[in-house]
C-alpha cells in the first residue's frame, strides 16, 4: 500500500455522521418476516435490477468455485459431513443437558449466562447490561443472531450508538443497507458502490475504488472505534458445553480486536449453537471453513472461556436465545433445521438465490436455510411463501456440511401451510387449491382422468393456434405462458394409442 | 423379460410420442411390454405442493396396481424420485403395515428408463440412429435423487450419427420445479434464461433429457423465443432406428422428432 493511497484518509478526520438522520434509500429492503412482502412479489424489483443480479451471481460463482476446489481435495469429505451431522444431532438430542453444562462451566470461569425466551427478552437483557455498564456506544462483531432479534435499532432507540466492525457490516451500516447473505452480508454491493458509500459517509471525496484504499479507509475508521469504545457485542459460532467456551471464527481480525480490547463483552447465541466437547471443534471448524468461505481454515479462530484476569474483557455475558428454537426441536422432520452452522453453502449453491439474492426472502436468513428457518422461527404465522421459494433441485442438501435435508423440510412446511390455508374459505376457490383438489379426484379413477383429458383437449383447443402451440392462457395458465409456449394437446393420448394397438393385434 | 410401463399422467396427456418411443425401443430389445390403462399419476404434484393426503392416496393406488408386476419402467426421472424419496415417508406417516410391506417389495422393481436399459438389460447400444447435434440436460432428480451418473451418456454415445456436445453448469436447475414454475413464475423464468444461455452455447439442434417436465419448460421457451432448437425426450432418440435396424416396428425419423 502506498502513502499516496492513504493520504486522503489521514487528511480527513473520520467523523461518520451516523447519528445524524439521513434519508434511508426508498427501496431499502424489509428483513422483518412480519412486515415483508411475499417472496413472489418481493423478487420482482430484484429480477429487473441488472447490477444486483450481476453482483450476486458473480460473488456466488467465486465462492462456489473456491468451495468446490477445497471440498474436492478432502478425500474424507463425506465422512466429515457424517461426523459433523452426528455431533450436531447429539447436541440437539440432549440440548438441555449440554446447555446447563455450558452455563455451569462458563459461570465457573467468570462469565454470566442469561436465558432469553424470545427476541424481546434478549434485547432487554442486552440493553440492561449496557445501561449497567453506562455504555453510550458499543462495537459489534458480525452476528446474524443480533440481526434476527433486530438489536441495532432497539439499542439506538435506547440511546446506545452501535458500530459494526465487520467490513461488510460497516458497508451496510454506513450505506443504510440490509444484509443479503449470512456469511457475506454485503455480497450484493460491488466495489464501486462501496467506494461511493465510504466517500460519502467518511467524507473522503477522493477515495479510489482500489480494494487497498477501501480497506485502508475502513481500518482508519475502525481503529478509533476499537480504541475508544470499551463495550462489545458478538455472536457465537459454537458454544462448547465441556469447557464453557465460546467460539467465533472470522476472516478479518476485526472480531479479534473486539474480543481483546474492550472491557466488557456480551455474546448472543441461539441455544442450538452448543457442541458437546472441545474436540468436536476439530470436525466443525473444518467443515465450516471449507463450506463457508472455501478456505482450509478460517484466518481467525477465537475461543475464550469466561474471564482471564489481566487479559481481554473482564466482564463477560452470554445471552442464550430460544426465540422459537425449542419449538423447532419438537418436530421430527423439522428438528434437523437446528443442525445448521450458518455456513451459507446452501445459498451459494441455490439456483433460486443466485437469481434473487437475499433481500427477497424478507428475513436476515435468506436462501434455502432461510426458506425453512424463517417460517419456523415465526412459528408458521408469517413467511408462508418461503417454503415455496424453491424448485426442490436438491443442490442445498448436497452441499450441506451437516446434512440438513432441506427439500424434505421444505415439503414438510409446505404441507403445514396447506393444512393451515385450505380451511380458509378464501382459499376454497383459489385456482391452485381448486385445481389440485379436482386433479386429486381425477387421478383416483382412470375413466375420470380420461374424460378430463378429452375435455382438456377441447378446452385448450380454443387457445391452440394453427401452429399447434398455445401462446397465451388465462388465470394460472398465464403464469406459464408469460414466458413459455405450451404445445397443444395431441389428438391421441398414449393410453388411447395403446388401446388401438391392442385392438389391432387381436 | 417383461416390463410394465408407467407412462405418467403428463406424458400420457401431453407427450404420448415419448410413450410410443419407449414401447418401440423396449420391444426392439426383446422386452415384452405391458401397460395398465388404469394408471393415472404418482402423486408428485400434490406432494411437492404440500397436499400430502392426496399424494398418499395416489401413492397407495400406484403401489397396489403394480404389486404383481415384474418390473415397472418409468420414462420420467422426477416421478421415479417421487416413489423412491417421498413414498417411504408418506407410507410411514399415513399407511399401514401391510401397505408398507407391499411398497418395500415393489420399490426395487421400479426403474427409470436409463436404469432399466443399463442395469437390467445391460445394453448400451440400442441400435439407434440420430444424425443431429445433441446436448443433454441432467434433470435435478435424475442427477441428485436417482444418481443416474454416466448412464445417459453411455446410451447417447452409442447412437449412430449423433454429435454430442456437453452442457456447461450441468448441475444447475432449469427452473421448472413443478408448481414452482407458476407459483414463482418470474424466478423460474430467470433461471430458465440462464439455462437457455448454456444450452445455446452448445450449438445443438436438440436438447434431450430423461424427464419431459424440464423439457416442457425449456422447449416452451425455445418455441416462444424462436431459438431454432428443440427439446426431445431421450427415449425418442433411442427409438429412432437407423439404416440397418432389423425391427420393422421402429419409428420413422419424422415421428421421433415430432
Amino acid at each position: 500500500m502506498t502513502t499516496a493511497e492513504l493520504a486522503p484518509v489521514s487528511q480527513h478526520p473520520v467523523e461518520p455522521p451516523i447519528s445524524q438522520p439521513i434519508e434511508p434509500p426508498a427501496d431499502r429492503p424489509i428483513l422483518d418476516p412480519t412486515k415483508a412482502a411475499a417472496f413472489p412479489a418481493a423478487v420482482l424489483p430484484v429480477l429487473r435490477n441488472p447490477q444486483l443480479r450481476k453482483n450476486v451471481a458473480h460473488a456466488i460463482d467465486v465462492i462456489q468455485a473456491k468451495r468446490t476446489r477445497l471440498v474436492e481435495e478432502k478425500t474424507d469429505w463425506q465422512e466429515l459431513r457424517s461426523a459433523a451431522s452426528g455431533i450436531r444431532d447429539e447436541a440437539l438430542s440432549h440440548l438441555g443437558t449440554y446447555l446447563e453444562q455450558f452455563e455451569e462451566r462458563c459461570t465457573a470461569a467468570g462469565g454470566t449466562v442469561h436465558w432469553a425466551g424470545d427476541a424481546a427478552d434478549a434485547r432487554r437483557i442486552i440493553l440492561d447490561i449496557l445501561r449497567e455498564e453506562k455504555a453510550s456506544e458499543v462495537i459489534k462483531i458480525k452476528t446474524m443472531t443480533s440481526a434476527e432479534i433486530q438489536l441495532n435499532p432497539f439499542l439506538e432507540a435506547g440511546g446506545v450508538g452501535v458500530f459494526e466492525t465487520d467490513l461488510a457490516e460497516i458497508i451496510l451500516q454506513l450505506g443504510e443497507g440490509e444484509p443479503s447473505h449470512i456469511v457475506v452480508p454485503a455480497l450484493h454491493v460491488n466495489r464501486s458502490q462501496v467506494r461511493e458509500i465510504f466517500a460519502r459517509r467518511m467524507g473522503l471525496k477522493d477515495l479510489s475504488d482500489d480494494p487497498k484504499a477501501l480497506t485502508a479507509a475502513a481500518r482508519n475508521y475502525l481503529r478509533r472505534k476499537f480504541l475508544e469504545i470499551p463495550t462489545a457485542i458478538s455472536g457465537a459460532n459454537f458454544l462448547v458445553a465441556e469447557t464453557g467456551s465460546v467460539v467465533v471464527v472470522e476472516s478479518e481480525g476485526n472480531g479479534r480486536m473486539c474480543l481483546t480490547l474492550p472491557r466488557t463483552m456480551i455474546s448472543i447465541a441461539g441455544i442450538e449453537k452448543v457442541v458437546p466437547r472441545f474436540r468436536d471443534l476439530e470436525v466443525m471448524l473444518q467443515v465450516l471453513a471449507r463450506s463457508a468461505t472455501g478456505e482450509r481454515m478460517n484466518p481467525y479462530n477465537s475461543i475464550w472461556t469466561g474471564v482471564t484476569p489481566g487479559d481481554g474483557p473482564q466482564r463477560f455475558h452470554v445471552v442464550l436465545l430460544d426465540n422459537g428454537r425449542s419449538q423447532i426441536l419438537a418436530g421430527k422432520t423439522e428438528r434437523q433445521t437446528l443442525r445448521c452452522i450458518r455456513c451459507a453453502a446452501c445459498m451459494n449453491a441455490c439456483p433460486v438465490y443466485r437469481q434473487t439474492g437475499g433481500h427477497a426472502y424478507g428475513s436476515v436468513y435468506p436462501g434455502p436455510i432461510g426458506a425453512i428457518l424463517t417460517p419456523q422461527l415465526m412459528q408458521m404465522h408469517h413467511a408462508q411463501s418461503l417454503p415455496y421459494a424453491s424448485s426442490l433441485c436438491g443442490a442445498c442438501y448436497e452441499v450441506c456440511p451437516v446434512k440438513i435435508n432441506i427439500p424434505e423440510v421444505l415439503l414438510e412446511l409446505r404441507s403445514q401451510v396447506v393444512h393451515q390455508e385450505r380451511r380458509q374459505t378464501l382459499r376454497f376457490f383459489d385456482p391452485m387449491y381448486l385445481g389440485l383438489r379436482i386433479a386429486n379426484l381425477l387421478f383416483s379413477r382412470a375413466w375420470l382422468f380420461h374424460a378430463a383429458q378429452r375435455l382438456g383437449r377441447i378446452g385448450l383447443g380454443l387457445f391452440t393456434r394453427r401452429d399447434g402451440w398455445i401462446h397465451s392462457l388465462p388465470s394460472l395458465g398465464a403464469k406459464w405462458t408469460q414466458t413459455r409456449d405450451l404445445r397443444g394437446l395431441p389428438e391421441q393420448t398414449f393410453h388411447a394409442w395403446w388401446a388401438a394397438r391392442e385392438k389391432e393385434a387381436k | 423379460m417383461r416390463a410394465s410401463l408407467f407412462i405418467t399422467c403428463y406424458n400420457d396427456t401431453l407427450y404420448p410420442e415419448t410413450g410410443r418411443a419407449v414401447v418401440t425401443l423396449l420391444e426392439r430389445l426383446g422386452v415384452e411390454v405391458d401397460f395398465s390403462p388404469r394408471q393415472t399419476c404418482c402423486g408428485q404434484m400434490h406432494a411437492n405442493t404440500g397436499f400430502r393426503g392426496e399424494a398418499f392416496s395416489q401413492a397407495k393406488r400406484l403401489v397396489q396396481m403394480y404389486q404383481d408386476t415384474e418390473t415397472v419402467v418409468i420414462p420420467s426421472s422426477s416421478c421415479v424420485a417421487m416413489i423412491r424419496d417421498q413414498y417411504p415417508g408418506l407410507f410411514e406417516e399415513l399407511g399401514n403395515e401391510g401397505l408398507r410391506r407391499q411398497f418395500a417389495a415393489l420399490l426395487p422393481r421400479v426403474l427409470e428408463l436409463s436404469e432399466f436399459l443399463i442395469d437390467r438389460l445391460k445394453v448400451e447400444d440400442v441400435g439407434a440412429y440420430f444424425p443431429h447435434r445433441v446436448t443433454y440436460h441432467a434433470s435435478c432428480h435424475g442427477l441428485r435423487a436417482l444418481h443416474l451418473g454416466d448412464r445417459p451418456y453411455r446410451l447417447l454415445n452409442k447412437v449412430r450419427g449423433l454429435d454430442f456436445v456437453p452442457l456447461a453448469n450441468l448441475d444447475r436447475c432449469c427452473g421448472f420445479g413443478g408448481t414452482f414454475s407458476v407459483k414463482n413464475a418470474e424466478v423460474s423464468s430467470a433461471m430458465m434464461a440462464v439455462k437457455l444461455q448454456d444450452i445455446l452455447q452448445t450449438g445443438a439442434e436438440f436438447c434431450t433429457a430423461l424427464d419431459n417436465s424440464c423439457l416442457m419448460h425449456l422447449g416452451g421457451a425455445m418455441h416462444r423465443q424462436y431459438l431454432g432448437m428443440k427439446t426431445i425426450h431421450m427415449a425418442e432418440i433411442l427409438a429412432g432406428a437407423g439404416p440397418g435396424a432389423t425391427s420393422n416396428e421402429s419409428m420413422t425419423q419424422a415421428e421421433a422428432v415430432q
